[in-house]
């Protein structure tokens, strides 16, 4: 089993009612994915299910974005290997409300 | 003593505002969950401490929260909105079908009788209910099957924004939906139909036996008469004596009949409570001045309340829930508005006083009255 560390945008932490950081689990079978690192997030903090991803589709919500070590994953496709470095739990995977508004 | 609890939602987080029954001096608790839309929130007519709270965002979409001791504490509940089966095409601004999507919910309704079961009205439009406290929900889809490929959204989208539960028949449940109408099911949402006949609206729909596309904005009914409805329409404050069977207008001599909400008196079922608009337009009060328009008469007559409402330079909106009342002696009466006060009338609207100024723009008000 690995530990992904992720940073939650300031409401999401509010709703969840954690810190700026959690630390989820994945599985120990396969590859350390986004969409496993989602999974695992809404598994441990179900109030979250809906606000990342479509409920049905999975798919993320046009104003959610996910970068890690610098790059926006935001596009990649939920079973794209996550960044060496996020896996092994030393860079955090941060999901952050886009820039949006006026 | 009894009091009141006033739960205000707005576009930037939920205020709680509490007083005694002399409503004179009042206790502001705020924001929650700020920063996020919260379009509507409503108590239990049955365990006032049960509360549900409609929690959106345009970034993280929607969330609905409980409170089981009338707002001090709140968890989130169920989030899931899934239309019926297939859900589907309605009609879209250019006049092609589009696929049916979720948004938001506009309006929670809890039962009058069991706290467990509850209605929430969506966008787009669509009726769903919890019978396990907002843990799970279910579409009571046979509405949409009201021509419901014909629904088109209005400016604000196509939202169901009014439910209306009749106290003498629980099988009865009137809804509005912008820009389709006003629908009734008599057996508990099973069957619907359309509650439009003598609705107008000269240029944006000539036919006037149109089934659907009505643009209602808010329905009220007093519990003691629940067959008599009392409705502002886009244009047009209308009343029905038949439970929407047939409607007539009733906005006599009100300055605009334009306008978003409307209230009944708690104790006086024919004194109607409305908020004129200068036109769909120009979203302010005619002339700069607030002014709630209260008819004793049922409709047809209606005389100014301006005491205590700015009078000159007012260019705010009401929108269609920020409007409700109390049921104390004298009736209550609670206007939101988008410049972010809310004002209360202790005395049935004759004189009023903001209870505060400088909240983010009222999205909805509600007040539930306290033993």
């Amino acid at each position: 089993m690995s530990e992904v560390r992720v940073v939650l945008p300031v409401h999401l932490r509010n709703l969840a009612r954690v810190d700026r950081e959690v630390t989820v689990a994945l599985p120990i079978a396969g590859i350390a994915t986004q969409g496993a690192v989602l999974d695992a997030l809404e598994a441990a903090y179900p109030m979250l299910r809906g606000t990342l991803r479509d409920h049905a589709t999975r798919k993320r919500r046009p104003l959610v974005r996910f970068f890690a070590c610098g790059q926006d994953l935001s596009h990649e496709p939920p079973d794209a290997p996550l960044p060496a470095a996020v896996a092994g739990g030393d860079e955090p995977y941060v999901v952050i409300g886009a820039m949006a508004g006026g | 003593m009894s009091g009141v609890r006033v739960l205000v939602g707005t576009r930037k987080g939920a205020f709680v505002l509490t007083a005694d029954g002399k409503r004179d001096r009042w206790n502001v608790c705020g924001p929650l969950f700020a920063g996020w839309e919260m379009y509507h929130l409503k108590g239990s007519p049955v365990d006032p401490n049960r509360l549900y709270a409609s929690q959106t965002s345009g970034w993280f979409g929607q969330t609905v929260q409980r409170s089981d001791d009338g707002g001090a504490t709140w968890q989130p509940i169920g989030n899931q909105f899934a239309y019926d089966g297939i859900p589907g095409t309605h009609q879209w601004y250019d006049g092609t079908q589009h696929p049916w999507e979720f948004a938001r919910v506009w309006h929670i309704e809890p039962s009058l009788t069991d706290p467990d079961t509850v209605y929430a009205g969506v966008e787009d439009a669509a009726l769903f209910r919890s019978v396990d406290a907002g843990e799970t929900w279910q579409e009571l889809s046979a509405l949409r099957g009201v021509s419901g490929h014909l629904w088109q959204p209005g400016a604000g989208g196509m939202c169901l924004h009014t439910i209306v539960l009749d106290p003498a028949d629980p099988g009865r449940i009137v809804v509005a939906i912008s820009a389709a109408g006003a629908f009734r099911t008599d057996d508990g949402g099973a069957t619907w139909r359309a509650v439009n006949h003598g609705l107008r609206s000269e240029y944006e729909l000539p036919d006037p036996k149109a089934e659907v596309g009505h643009c209602v904005h808010s329905i009220a009914m007093h519990p003691s008469r629940p067959d008599v409805l009392f409705m502002q329409k886009h244009w047009d404050v209308m009343r029905s004596d038949n439970g929407g069977g047939s409607w007539r207008e009733v906005s006599g001599n009100l300055p605009s009949d334009f306008g978003f909400p409307i209230a009944v008196h708690a104790h006086e079922p024919e004194t109607v409570y409305v908020v004129p608009i200068k036109s769909d337009s120009e979203h302010f009060p005619p002339d700069g001045k607030l002014r709630v328009y209260r008819s004793r008469t049922g409709g047809d007559e209606w005389e100014p309340l301006t005491n205590g409402l700015p009078q000159q330079d007012c260019y705010v909106n009401v929108l269609r829930d920020a409007m409700a009342v109390d049921s104390l002696d004298a009736c209550g009466v609670y206007v939101g508005t988008t410049g972010g006060q809310v004002y209360a009338s202790a005395d049935a609207g004759d004189t009023w006083t903001p209870i505060v100024r400088d909240l983010p723009a009222v999205l909805s008000v509600e007040v539930q009255t306290l033993p």
